[in-house]
């Protein structure tokens, strides 16, 4: 029976992308089939529950099912993840003019991340401002920009409204990925020059491609070993890897997710179990 | 790396993460270097399984060129991967002919312009019945050149970029054709402004031409037997034309069609030496087109008078008398001319009489 993975359609492109990948791991002899949800909450749910064989998690998502999994006694393993995911940092940028000089500076002010539910642009960074002495919603206001909930950030939009939010002026200081930092201002959402970092997280990992115990070892090894051969070089692989945005597989590893277990448990966003508990999140 | 921006480093660790570069951030005793960077494999293995796509010049054509190539110059490094053209004459020996630069050269350096190369202000006050004749045949060789136009760049759009000698010469074909549309349209228009008649026949004849599928029978029957026939054509109209316009269309025209004749007959002959069954598949297709028009009524009959008169130069019995023996001449020069290509083509002369006898009354 075909390993059936599930996947969040975040964009129309992941149709193109897992019908792609699908169609390459049949070829080459390993029956894969995949099902799309809209949000990464049912996923993590029935990856945990054993109604899907594999899931393309997000960060939060890994948790919330290794959390609900662990719970029901079941076991899930990070088989690999893209060489993109590996020791990302977020970064939480002021206006170049502003009179900031490092996070203490902010205390009072008003900080813009970007969706509830978004590891990069809301979790994380409220969480290591906590870590440094700025509690979010005590010592410094949170606007966020609710775009795509549910997505765990996967949509770019909240990302890019905190951004413009702050070229605006209406907050003093607004939280992204580090690429997105990158790519707003080749887009031109910040204006070259116009912005300045102020500080940067520690490294973290971003998405897995988690695997329940619903197939055995041996399906597992072969499945991580598969997508390990998948190369670059490859003319049919190239187009895809190029769509999700890696170059290589890596091996799955969980030391990039400590920050984010503590992120969830201070704002209570799941609970032990792995059941909702964020106030007003509504994927 | 060495740079003064301060977010040189935020901005180039993501950069090279999302390329497949490694980066290293530089200690403090680093002397200006803020981050140390190992090259990723991704740029190289774009290109690991890449290949020429044969080589520039004509004798790097390969026998069958890969689809994926598609629109690439010939001898470019090619990525691999990527869509494929939606051509469907690929082989060499399908398209090919040694003969294609050289005739693309020619005819590229032949290409005139109808405003200057014909002397349109020339005085051409003709009797009616003349001017008539003139202005019927300028509308039967109009429709026909409109066929002409059409058959090759049909034919360019299904061949492989790869030949690209081949299509150079089949879009020069097209345009010479676009030229001969106008300066024929134009010499009919010259002293009425009214066009003469266009037969079913006429159409019907046509039309076999456009529905052949087939590259080779395509360009047999249009530029070996049917342009062939319009040399001679050409010729007579040349050689009857009661004014200059009329002569100097012809001639620019005739210039033109040889080199499409050549050119058919030269791609056939490459073929023939690779594929014995072909001159039986020519055989066939002038027979069933043969058989496609029996029912059909021939040269439109009004182009046949209008060849009788313009060649009698008078609506005179004497003069009838001369014209109708002159297109009976016609006639025989392009059966002889007909059973000549053949002949060069491989055919033993008597069935390549036979199968010239077979072609479509309406010349093309
Ligand atoms: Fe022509
Ligand atoms: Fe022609």
């Amino acid at each position: 029976m075909a390993l059936l993975m599930g996947a969040v359609a975040y964009d129309p492109k992941v149709v193109t992308i897992w019908g792609g990948f699908r169609s390459w791991f049949n070829e080459h002899g390993f029956p894969f089939d995949f099902v799309l949800y809209s949000n990464y909450e049912r996923q993590a749910e029935d990856l945990a529950n054993g109604r899907i064989d594999a899931a393309w998690n997000s960060p939060l998502a890994w948790i919330r099912s290794r959390r609900l999994a662990e719970a029901n006694r079941r076991r899930l393993t990070p088989v690999v993840m893209r060489d993109t995911d590996r020791d990302l940092t977020s970064v939480i940028v002021v206006r170049a003019g502003s009179p900031y000089k490092d996070l203490a500076d902010l205390k009072g002010e008003t900080v813009a991340v970007g969706a509830i539910d978004s590891p990069q642009a809301t979790l994380l960074p409220c969480s290591f401002l906590a870590a440094k002495g700025l509690q979010p919603g005590v010592d410094v206001a949170v606007r966020r920009f609710d775009v795509g909930v549910g997505l765990h950030g996967d949509h770019i939009g909240g990302e890019r409204d905190a951004a413009r939010a702050l070229a605006a002026g209406t907050v003093a200081a607004a939280c992204m990925i580090d690429s997105n930092h990158l790519l707003f201002g080749r887009e031109g959402t910040l204006a070259a020059g116009s912005t300045r970092v102020l500080a940067q997280t520690p490294p973290f990992d971003h998405c897995n491609m988690t695997l329940g115990d619903t197939v055995s070892t041996e399906v597992m090894n072969g499945f991580r070993d598969l997508l390990l051969t998948m190369s670059y070089a490859d003319p049919q692989v190239r187009p895809l890897f190029d769509l999700e945005g890696l170059t290589s597989w890596q091996a799955g590893r969980t030391s990039g997710y400590r920050a984010l277990e503590t992120a969830v448990d201070e704002t209570s966003f799941y609970s032990e179990e792995g059941a909702v508990a964020a106030v007003g999140y509504q994927p | 790396m060495a740079g003064l921006d301060p977010a040189l480093v935020v901005h180039l660790e993501a950069w090279c993460r999302s390329k497949g570069h490694r980066t290293q951030r530089a200690d403090e005793n680093d002397d200006g270097v803020r981050a140390w960077i190992t090259r990723g494999r991704t740029d190289l293995d774009r290109w690991a399984l890449a290949e020429r796509a044969g080589r520039p010049g004509p004798d790097g054509i390969v026998a069958r060129p890969r689809l994926h190539w598609g629109l690439a110059a010939r001898g470019a490094l090619i990525e691999p991967g990527g869509p494929e053209i939606a051509a469907d004459l690929i082989d060499r020996d399908l398209v090919w002919a040694e003969l294609a630069p050289s005739l693309y050269a020619h005819a590229a350096s032949a290409q005139w312009d109808p405003a200057q190369a014909v002397r349109w202000d020339a005085e051409v006050r003709l009797a009616p019945d003349i001017e008539r004749a003139v202005v019927q045949i300028m509308t039967f060789l109009v429709e026909n050149e409109q066929a002409a136009l059409v058959v090759p760049a049909r034919l360019l759009a299904r061949i492989h970029p790869h030949f690209r000698e081949v299509i150079q010469l089949l879009a020069a074909q097209a345009a010479d054709e676009a030229r001969h549309v106008e300066i024929f349209t134009r010499r009919a228009l010259l002293t009425g402004g009214e066009m003469g008649t266009s037969s079913v026949s006429g159409r019907e004849s046509l039309a076999t031409l456009l529905t052949e599928p087939d590259f080779s029978l395509a360009s047999f029957l249009l530029s070996v037997l049917g342009e062939g026939s319009f040399l001679n054509l050409l010729t007579f109209i040349d050689r009857h034309a009661p004014d200059p316009v009329t002569r100097e269309v012809a001639r620019l025209a005739r210039q033109d069609e040889a080199r499409h004749v050549a050119f058919g007959v030269a791609h056939l002959q490459h073929q023939g030496k690779v594929d014995t069954s072909l001159l039986g598949r020519l055989r066939g297709a002038v027979e069933q087109r043969h058989q496609t028009l029996i029912s059909s009524a021939g040269l439109n009959q009004d182009v046949f008078d209008a060849l009788v008169v313009l060649a009698a130069g008078e609506w005179t019995p004497g003069g009838i008398r001369r014209g109708y023996a002159a297109v009976q001449e016609l006639q025989i020069e392009m059966d002889e001319g007909r059973r000549h290509r053949l002949v060069r083509l491989g055919f033993p002369g008597d069935e390549a009489a036979e199968l010239s006898a077979l072609h479509t009354r309406n010349f093309m």
